[in-house]
C-alpha cells in the first residue's frame, strides 16, 4: 500500500483526447444515416463506408459546420484552410485500410478553456488542436470467429486534444464534464455517452514534485463515462507511483479500462506501435473558410456555460448550485429568460432554487440531466415569484404550486393557489381581528400574560394559534408583528 | 468505323444487328485477348430497348467497351486482378452512366494491366493483350484492351483511364486517337482508383471528332467526385489560326526512335503549312518527371489498394488461421508482381522517417514541373511531341526490366503530374507497319482547344 504522504510527493500530469461524435444526419463522407442507435448490424452503410472499389468521399458540409461551432465552444480558432489525410492500418473494422483524418492541417487550432470546479475556483486547460475524422466500425467476437458491423464506420468525429494541463482526477472529471456541456450546449453532439457519443483517452504520468521533467505516460483508451475517466486516472497514478517507488521504470504503453474490475490492463506498448504512413488525401479538396463564413455559423451557437456563470453572478448562488443548474441547458436558458424578462435578480434567484429541486431529482450518476420535467411557462413562473414577493404565498405553498404548474402548464399559479386555498392573508385588518380574537380568548390568557412578562418563547405558540385560526393563510411574520404591536412589547 | 457511320447503320438495320455484329467481331478477335468479358445479355436487351424506342439519345445503340477497372453492370469488374476476379459491381461508374443515358451500349470489358499498373497490358492477371497491328507485340497499357478493340473496329469507341499515359501510349501503339482529359474534367466515381491525384478518365476513338464527341458527353461536374471541375468543356467548331506551338525538345533526343521523331517532324511540317508557328521549347523538369511519378503514384496507389483485404468482398485466401495471415495470403494471391512492387515502393516512401525525403520532396519537385508548364503556356498555345519513345515493343521484351518499362512513360507522365489535357493522334506508321502517335498537350481545361487543332490537322 502506498500511503498518502508518498502519493503527495508526486505530481500527476494528465492530458486528454476526446472523440466527439458529431450530430449530423448523415455520415462524414456518405449519405448513410448517421444515427446507428438500435439499428441492425450493417444496415446504415453506403458503398462509400463499405470501401467498395471506385468509391470517393463526399465531404458532409454539416459536419464542417458543427466543427466550426465546436471551435467557438472550445474558445479556439478555426483555421482558414484545413485538409484531410489518410492514416493507414489494417483492421477488419476499417473498410478502406485507412482512416480519413486531419493529421497535418486540422480545422481547429490552439486555444484555452476555463474549467470551473465546484469550490468556485477554476483552472485553465489549453487545447492543442481539434481535428475531424471518421469513426471505424465495430467487431464482435464469438469464440473462433468475429463479426464486423460497419454501421458506425464513417460517423463524423471531432477529436479534441488537450495539453497536459490537468493535475488531479477531480480536475480531470471537471474538465470532461465541462467539455460535455460545451459540446452539447453548442449542439455539436447528441451527447449520448452510453452509445459512445463522447469517448475519452487519458494520458497520465507521475513524476516527483521535485523533478522538472514529466514522467513516462500511459494512455488509457476508450473511456465513455466521467466516472471511468476519474477512476482510470486515479488507478494509473497509483500504479505508476507504486512502480516508481519500487525503482521500476514506467513503459510508454496503451492500456484499457476494465469497468468490472475497475482497473487498467496493458494492451500494447510503444515497440508495437504502428507506422501509419500518413499522407494527404487527394480525393478531398481542402476546406477553405472565410472569416464571414465562420462568424455566420458561429453566430447560431446558443449561449454557453461560461456566459451563464458570468450573468448569474448577481443571483448570489453557490457555485455548486450554479453547476447543478447548468447541467441542464434548458434550465439554464429558462433562468436566463426569467432574469431578462422580469428584470430582477430576486425573481431569477427564486426560480433558480425551484428549478434546482427539479433538476437534482433528474440528474444521473454522471451528472447528466435527462429530463427536467419543467413545463411551466416563463410568465407563470414570474407570476409565481411575484406572488411570493408580495407575501401572497408562503415559500412552502409556492413550491407546491410550482410542482402543480409543471403538471398543468396552462393553468396560472394564482388559479392554482385559489383552487388549493393557499393565498396568504396579508390584509392587516383581517388578521388583526383574528389576533384580537386569539389574544382575548380566555384559553390563552396564561400565554398572553407570560409574554407580557417577558417570556419571548411564547410568541411562537400564539402565532401558531393565529395561523391555525386563519387556516394557514395568514402571513406568520405579519402575525408576529401585530401581536407585538397589540401587546406593546 | 466512325460513330456517325454506326448510327447510320443502326437506322438502316437495327441496334440489335449492330450490337450482334460487335459481339461477333469481339469473338472473332478473341486471340488478341483484348476483352476480359462480354456483357452480351445486357447489351442485347438494351439494343432491343433502342429498337423499341424505350432507349434514346445521341448514342442510341452505339456499342462501346470499357476498361475493366470501370464499375459496370453485366459482367464482373476485375481490374484484371485475381482479388476482384468475381466482383460484381452494385453500381456503375459516372462515365458509363452518362454514356448509357445517351443510349450507348456497353458490350464488354477490356483487358488492362492489373489495377492499371503497367504500360503494356502484360501485367494482367489473365494474360496479355496483343497489338492490333502485330500479334507478337504489346498492346501498350495500361488501357491496352480498350485501344485494341477500337483499332480492330469491334466498337467505334472505348473508355480507359490514364494515370501516367495509360490511354495515350496504347492509342499511339494501335493507331487510334487517345484522350487524357484535364484532371477533374471527368468524374472518377466508380473507377477503381490507382493514383487519386493523377487518375483521369478518357476515351479511344478512330478519329478526333468522335473522341471529342464522347469527351463532351462524359465530362462535367459530378456531386460524387469532389475533385471534378465545374463544367467547362465546349466544343470548338474551328481551330484558332496562327497558333504558337512548342515542340518539346526534351522528348526529341537521340534516345527516341528515329522513325518516331521523323513522324513527329512530319506532323510539325503539316502544322507549319497550316499557318501555325512551331518553335523548339525546353522542359528541363521533364528529366525528373519519372522520378517524381514513381514516388507519388506508388504512394497513392498503395493507399488506394489497402481496401482489398479479403474481409468484405473479393477473393479471400483459404486455410488461414490468423488475421495477419488472412491479409498476407489474400493480398499475396490477389495481386500480381507489379502490384506488389508498387505497394512496397509506396509503403516505403510513406513510412515515417522517409516521408519528407521522398514524398514531400517529390511534391515540391512536382510543383516546379507545373510551374515550368505554366511558364511555357504563357507563350505557347499547345505543346507537341511524341506520345512514346518507340512504337509497340515485343511481348516479353521489357517484362524483366521494370525500369525500362517505366521509361516508356517518360513523355506522358509530365502532363499527368501537372493535371494537363493531352491527346495522342495517329501520325502514320513506321516501315514495319507499326503505328506511331504524336501527342498534343495544352494548359489546364484547354481540352476543347486541343481537339479543335487536332481536328483541323486530321487527314492533312
Amino acid at each position: 500500500m502506498i500511503g498518502k504522504e508518498i502519493l503527495d510527493k508526486y505530481q500527476m500530469t494528465v492530458g486528454i483526447e476526446c472523440h466527439v461524435q458529431l450530430a449530423t444526419n448523415t455520415k462524414l463522407f456518405s449519405g448513410a444515416d448517421n444515427d446507428e442507435r438500435d439499428k441492425s448490424p450493417n444496415t446504415v452503410v453506403s458503398p462509400i463506408d463499405f470501401g467498395l472499389p471506385g468509391m470517393l468521399p463526399v465531404l458532409n458540409r454539416g459536419a464542417v459546420d458543427l466543427a466550426i461551432k465546436a471551435g467557438k465552444a472550445l474558445n479556439s480558432p478555426i483555421e482558414h484552410i484545413s485538409r484531410f489525410d489518410r492514416k493507414h492500418y489494417f483492421y477488419p473494422d476499417l473498410p478502406k485500410g485507412y482512416q480519413t483524418t486531419q493529421m497535418y492541417q486540422p480545422i481547429i487550432g490552439p486555444g484555452e478553456i476555463d474549467i470551473p470546479m465546484d469550490d468556485g475556483e477554476s483552472f485553465k486547460v489549453r487545447i492543442n488542436h481539434a481535428h475531424m475524422e471518421e469513426d471505424a466500425g465495430k467487431l464482435t467476437h464469438h469464440g473462433n470467429y468475429s463479426l464486423v458491423d460497419l454501421n458506425r464506420a464513417g460517423t463524423p468525429l471531432l477529436e479534441i486534444v488537450t495539453e497536459p494541463d490537468i493535475h488531479s482526477s477531480a480536475q480531470a472529471k471537471a474538465f470532461v464534464i465541462e467539455l460535455y456541456r460545451l459540446m452539447t450546449y453548442a449542439g455539436v453532439t447528441r451527447g449520448d455517452l452510453y452509445h459512445g457519443n463522447m469517448r475519452f483517452d487519458v494520458n497520465t504520468s507521475a513524476a516527483l514534485k521535485s523533478s522538472n521533467e514529466l514522467g513516462i505516460r500511459s494512455e488509457v483508451k476508450n473511456l465513455n463515462s466521467f466516472r471511468s475517466v476519474e477512476r482510470a486516472i486515479e488507478f494509473e497514478f497509483y500504479r505508476q507511483v507504486e512502480l516508481l517507488e519500487k525503482g521500476e521504470i514506467i513503459v510508454q504503453e496503451t492500456r484499457g479500462w476494465d469497468e468490472s474490475k475497475q482497473r487498467t490492463t496493458s494492451q500494447r506498448n510503444k515497440e508495437d506501435s504502428q507506422d501509419y504512413r500518413y499522407m494527404p488525401d487527394a480525393d478531398i479538396p481542402p476546406i477553405v473558410l472565410s472569416n464571414e463564413e465562420i462568424e455566420l455559423i458561429q453566430s447560431s451557437v446558443p449561449q454557453l456555460p461560461p456566459f451563464y456563470r458570468e450573468s448569474w453572478k448577481i443571483l448570489n448562488l453557490d457555485s455548486t448550485v450554479i453547476n447543478a443548474l447548468i447541467a441542464s441547458q434548458s434550465t439554464a436558458q429558462l433562468i436566463q429568460r426569467i432574469l431578462e424578462k422580469s428584470g430582477t435578480a430576486t425573481a431569477a434567484r427564486r426560480v433558480a432554487i425551484w428549478l434546482l429541486m427539479a433538476v437534482e431529482g433528474q440528474t444521473d450518476d454522471s451528472g447528466i440531466v435527462q429530463n427536467t420535467g419543467i413545463h411551466a411557462t416563463d410568465d407563470h413562473l414570474i407570476e409565481l415569484s411575484n406572488m411570493v414577493e408580495k407575501n401572497e404565498l408562503s415559500s412552502t405553498a409556492a413550491k407546491e404550486i410550482f410542482y402543480e404548474m409543471n403538471r398543468r402548464p396552462a393553468v396560472a399559479p394564482r388559479d392554482i393557489a385559489i383552487e388549493k386555498n393557499l393565498i396568504q392573508v396579508s390584509d392587516e385588518t383581517e388578521i388583526f381581528n383574528i389576533v384580537d380574537s386569539v389574544l382575548d380568548d380566555p384559553a390563552f390568557k396564561k400565554a398572553v400574560m407570560d409574554l407580557e412578562n417577558g417570556n419571548e418563547k411564547v410568541i411562537g405558540f400564539l402565532v401558531g394559534q393565529v395561523m391555525k385560526k386563519s387556516q394557514g393563510k395568514a402571513n406568520p411574520a405579519l402575525v408576529q408583528k401585530l401581536i407585538k404591536e397589540r401587546l406593546k412589547i | 468505323m466512325t460513330i456517325s457511320e454506326v448510327l447510320t447503320k443502326i437506322k438502316d438495320t437495327s441496334a440489335r444487328a449492330v450490337v450482334e455484329n460487335s459481339l461477333k467481331l469481339a469473338k472473332e478477335n478473341e486471340e488478341y485477348h483484348a476483352l476480359l468479358s462480354l456483357t452480351a445479355e445486357r447489351a442485347l436487351k438494351r439494343a432491343d430497348g433502342v429498337d423499341s424506342g424505350k432507349i434514346s439519345g445521341k448514342l442510341a445503340g452505339v456499342p462501346f467497351v470499357v476498361k475493366d477497372n470501370f464499375l459496370a453492370f453485366g459482367a464482373p469488374t476485375t481490374a484484371a486482378s485475381k482479388i476482384l476476379e468475381n466482383f460484381n459491381a452494385p453500381l456503375q461508374a459516372t462515365a458509363v452512366e452518362k454514356l448509357e443515358a445517351e443510349g450507348a451500349i456497353c458490350i464488354g470489358k477490356a483487358n488492362l494491366d492489373a489495377f492499371a499498373h503497367g504500360g503494356s497490358t502484360e501485367n494482367s492477371a489473365f494474360g496479355p493483350t496483343s497489338n492490333a497491328f502485330d500479334k507478337t507485340r504489346v498492346a501498350g497499357g495500361s488501357s491496352g484492351g480498350s485501344a485494341v478493340v477500337t483499332a480492330l473496329g469491334v466498337v467505334p469507341f472505348a473508355l480507359g483511364s490514364d494515370t501516367g499515359g495509360s490511354i495515350r501510349q496504347p492509342a499511339s501503339f494501335n493507331g487510334v486517337v487517345g484522350v487524357k482529359t484535364s484532371y477533374g474534367a471527368v468524374s472518377r466515381y466508380g473507377v477503381v482508383a490507382m493514383a487519386s491525384s493523377t487518375d483521369v478518365i478518357g476515351c479511344f476513338a478512330t478519329n478526333v471528332s468522335d473522341a471529342e464527341f464522347i469527351t463532351e458527353i462524359i465530362t462535367g461536374r459530378d456531386k460524387n467526385d469532389m475533385t471534378t471541375l465545374p463544367d467547362f468543356f465546349e466544343v470548338q467548331a474551328n481551330s484558332k489560326t496562327n497558333q504558337k506551338i512548342g515542340l518539346v525538345k526534351d522528348f526529341m533526343t537521340n534516345d527516341v526512335d528515329p522513325e518516331v521523331r521523323e513522324k513527329v517532324n512530319e506532323y510539325v511540317e503539316k502544322l507549319k503549312s497550316a499557318g501555325h508557328s512551331v518553335e523548339e521549347v525546353s522542359l528541363p523538369m521533364a528529366e525528373y518527371a519519372l522520378a517524381i511519378y514513381y514516388i507519388i503514384v506508388p504512394a497513392e496507389l498503395c493507399s488506394n489498394l489497402a481496401r482489398y483485404d479479403g474481409i468484405r468482398y473479393g477473393r479471400r485466401a483459404e486455410g488461414v488461421t490468423t488475421l495477419a495471415e488472412l491479409y498476407g495470403k489474400t493480398r499475396d494471391q490477389g495481386f500480381v508482381t507489379e502490384n506488389k512492387r508498387r505497394i512496397m515502393i509506396g509503403s516505403y516512401v510513406l513510412s515515417s522517417g522517409f516521408f519528407d525525403a521522398y514524398y514531400l520532396q517529390a511534391q515540391k519537385a512536382r510543383t516546379l514541373l507545373i510551374d515550368e508548364f505554366n511558364k511555357l503556356f504563357e507563350t505557347y498555345d499547345i505543346l507537341i511531341g511524341p506520345t512514346a519513345p518507340t512504337p509497340a515493343f515485343k511481348l516479353g521484351e521489357n517484362t524483366a526490366e521494370p525500369i525500362k518499362m517505366y521509361l516508356n512513360d517518360i513523355m506522358t507522365v509530365p502532363t499527368s503530374l501537372a493535371g494537363l489535357p493531352a491527346i495522342s493522334v495517329p501520325a502514320g506508321k513506321n516501315q514495319a507497319g507499326l503505328p506511331i502517335g504524336v501527342q498534343l498537350m495544352g494548359p489546364m481545361k484547354s481540352d476543347a482547344k486541343i481537339f479543335a487543332l487536332a481536328k483541323s490537322m486530321e487527314n492533312k
